[in-house]
């Protein structure tokens, strides 16, 4: 393929027209059916896993099917689950370079600017495609700091005591029916360690893909930081277009010792059949840091709730959720912070953007427990609406229990009024310009900190979802 | 070829009412033409009308700039062709930087298609040279546009973005309103300047004071939106010893 990259990327009209309708590539294993017993097993038969992820497996699949589908779930009547492939292993063997990945692959990679970006910006890179990891890539830096950064799947064989430690136990399957669903169905995904006092200076990034409609992932993120260690992770997913949907049921566990600093990027931007969960949570100990970014742009249907437990003393977390709902299309997302220790301290804010009759949710809690002294949290709602049509609700919870703790709030609503969009215009703007241009200012605070060619590519994404190609088509 | 108005009847959309009922004037390249009226006589209604405000409907007649009807066209069509609209009552628009607006208007022009991009840093000196000529704090270009902006700080940047801009029609609705005096002076200068890049400056307001500096060739008098009479420069040193009740 001639081109590929960042400059390319700068040219183009869509996302739409980047990807493309899915084509179809050689597929080594597609297991579908009723989700059952059966094929749990078969998974796990086909992953070669230790007995002990099968019996958990089979754990999750019972709860599955015991949950009731959650009140918050809003919008999914149309999935069938039957109708799902649940594993999709494409006939490609995990490489460690970009040449050796299939064709159809790399085309897909280049497109989206992956080999540049991993080449000047990151540690490492992992990449899902479909069920499996495809590429993984680890640079200098994580081997000269003993960071270990491999495959979840390889990590059980590997350490798998260690793994045991934390798999499972920062997100509980119990939490939600479709938590119980990731946890027996998961496959693909990256297990990250930062040694005690390690400072990893460039991102690694995981990257997620879904080549075909009708297709379900599940990959599964773990990252334990050892005290005093710092990194910021990147996640990125992207998918052509399809005829039907596809699901996503993705999984984040963070595990950070005393005195670490975590930053958790992701850049979501699924083509419109896609139907997103993310559960993603972390365990935050005395003087941690934890922040999200969560940038939900694609997308049919998006839940995803970042959640910091602040464990330890002093534990500290921002969130910071962005969600951009232009078309027919749902985001619920939010953030949660739990206060179980004194002196810790919270910040959540989101900014939410709906128009073209999207409909974006902010669900957030904030819980300060007993004895969680001296510990403070803020919540900030500003909701941009950019049409007549568009509809943002904000439902921010808050519990504290504890009388020496303070919660703030603050929310705001905006709209994109007719003159204001016509006194763009008549200074030469279009429509989709003039939008993304407030869009780009609404956000802008929220995106200082994210390394500089990761504010270009979201912003060009942004600028695409507004433009009379993009977005809604 | 000019900017020409021709028998434009013009109504509010869903309302129904006329508020622009068969109006003919015309701007050369060039040219100062001044328009006068009183309060609610239909002056800014034609000139958003000009620009293509959706909210205003024409019912008949035509626009034509340079010999090309542009009532079909959308507003940053309208613009793309030359036209450039000062308003009156600029609005306040909250997430774009004044600076930001005027690069992304510019570049809209030279064809970057980086909207943001300064591709070509003269367009900073640009900004920075005339942000100074009309007294313009350079704070105020990392400002959103209009926001917590004065009167006279809007009006400034309405010239500001039409100097930059170089439109072959500027339409400056009510430019001298609630400037001091040093500020008339000064808008008064910007517009001769573009007047001097062969401009037409159809210019709207109350007072004669911006006249004497800009020395109009045309004067047209708007009352119930008509025009009600046209006449030279002393047609405006008239209405401001008389007023308008002899039209009404
Ligand atoms: N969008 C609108 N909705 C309702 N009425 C309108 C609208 N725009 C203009 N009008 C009415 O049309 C008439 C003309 O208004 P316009 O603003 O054009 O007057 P003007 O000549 O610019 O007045 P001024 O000198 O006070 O600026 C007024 O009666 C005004 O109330
Ligand atoms: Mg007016």
């Amino acid at each position: 393929m001639a081109g590929g990259g960042l400059e390319e990327l700068a040219k183009i009209k869509s996302f739409d027209e980047l990807l493309g309708i899915a084509s179809t590539y050689p597929r080594e294993i597609v297991l579908r059916g009723r989700i059952e017993r059966g094929l749990i097993e078969e998974i796990s038969r086909v992953k070669k896993e230790p007995d002990w992820m099968r019996r958990l497996r089979l754990r999750a699949l019972e709860l599955f099917e015991k949950l009731p589908t959650p009140k918050w779930v809003i919008g999914l009547d149309e999935i069938d689950l039957e109708e799902i492939a649940y594993y999709v292993k494409p006939l490609a063997d995990r490489v460690e370079s970009w040449d050796d990945l299939p064709q159809w692959i790399k085309d897909y990679y280049k497109k989206l600017g992956l080999p540049e970006i991993e080449a000047r910006f990151l540690s490492g890179i992992n990449t899902v495609f479909d069920s499996e990891t495809v590429l993984h890539r680890v640079k200098e830096e994580l081997r000269s700091k003993g960071v270990v950064m491999i495959p979840l799947e390889e990590a059980l064989r590997k350490y798998p005591e260690f793994v045991k430690e934390y798999f499972g136990r920062v997100f509980p399957m119990s939490d939600h029916k479709f938590a119980a669903l990731h946890y027996a169905l998961w496959s693909g995904g990256v297990f990250v360690y930062v040694p005690p006092s390690v400072r990893v200076e460039q991102p690694i990034e995981a990257f997620f893909f879904v080549g075909s409609e009708l297709e379900g992932q599940f990959e599964h993120t773990l990252i334990v930081m050892g005290e005093g260690s710092s990194l910021h992770f990147i996640e990125g997913c992207s998918a052509p277009m399809f005829k039907k949907y596809s699901f996503h049921d993705g999984m984040v566990e963070l595990y950070v010792h005393r005195g670490a600093e975590l930053k958790f990027t992701t850049v979501q931007n699924w083509s419109r059949n896609i139907v997103n969960f993310n559960n993603k949570r972390a365990i935050i100990e005395e003087n941690g840091y934890v922040e999200w970014l969560e940038a939900s742009i694609g997308s049919k249907l998006t839940y995803t709730y970042p959640t910091s437990i602040l464990k330890g003393r002093g534990a500290r977390t921002r969130n910071i959720n962005v969600a951009i709902s232009n078309g027919p299309f749902i985001k619920d997302t939010g953030g949660k912070a739990i206060h179980l220790a004194p002196n810790t301290h919270s910040i959540l804010v989101s900014k939410s953007i709906s128009s073209n009759r999207g409909l974006t949710v902010y669900r957030g809690l904030v819980r300060i427990t007993r004895g969680a002294i001296g510990s403070t949290s803020h919540v900030q709602c500003d909701s941009l609406i950019l049409d007549n049509t568009g509809k943002a609700y904000t439902y921010p919870r808050n519990e504290v229990e504890e009388p020496e703790a303070e919660v703030t709030h603050e929310a705001t609503t905006g709209r994109l009024g007719e003159d204001q969009l016509f006194y763009l215009q008549s200074r030469g703007l279009s429509e989709g310009e003039a939008k993304s241009l407030i869009v780009l200012g609404f956000i802008r605070d929220v995106l200082q900190g994210l390394p500089l060619e990761y504010v270009s590519v979201l912003s060009k994404v942004i600028e695409l979802e507004f433009s009379e190609y993009g977005g809604v088509g | 070829m000019p900017l020409q108005v021709r028998d434009l009847v013009v109504r509010i959309r869903g309302l129904g009412k006329v508020v622009v009922d068969g109006v003919n004037l015309e701007v050369g390249k060039g040219e100062i033409v001044a328009l006068m009226g009183p309060n609610g006589s239909g002056k800014s209604s034609l000139a958003y009308t000009i620009m293509g405000h959706p909210r205003y409907e024409v019912v008949s007649g035509d626009i034509v700039v340079d010999g090309e009807s542009i009532v079909g066209l959308s507003p940053e069509e309208r613009s793309l062709k030359g036209l450039f609209l000062g308003f009156q009552n600029p609005v306040e628009v909250e997430g774009v930087k004044l600076s930001n607006l005027i690069i992304a208007s510019y570049n809209k022009r030279i064809g970057e298609r980086d909207l943001l991009k300064t591709s070509n840093p003269r367009i900073i000196v640009e900004i920075n040279k005339y942000a100074s000529i009309l007294g313009l704090r350079r704070e105020l270009l990392y400002r959103d546009v209009n926001v917590g902006f004065s009167g006279g700080e809007r009006k400034r940047s309405e010239m500001l973005q039409a100097l930059i801009l170089n439109p072959r029609y500027v339409i400056l609705d009510e430019p001298d309103s609630g400037l001091d005096v040093d500020g008339v002076k000064v808008i008064a200068n910007a517009i001769e300047t573009l007047r001097s890049r062969n401009t037409g400056v159809l210019l709207i307001t109350h007072y004669t004071r911006i006249l004497r500096y800009v020395k109009p060739s045309r004067v047209y008098v708007m009352v119930n939106g008509r025009i009600v009479e046209k006449g030279g420069y002393e047609l405006a040193e008239k209405i401001d010893r008389e007023g308008y009740s002899v039209y009404q």
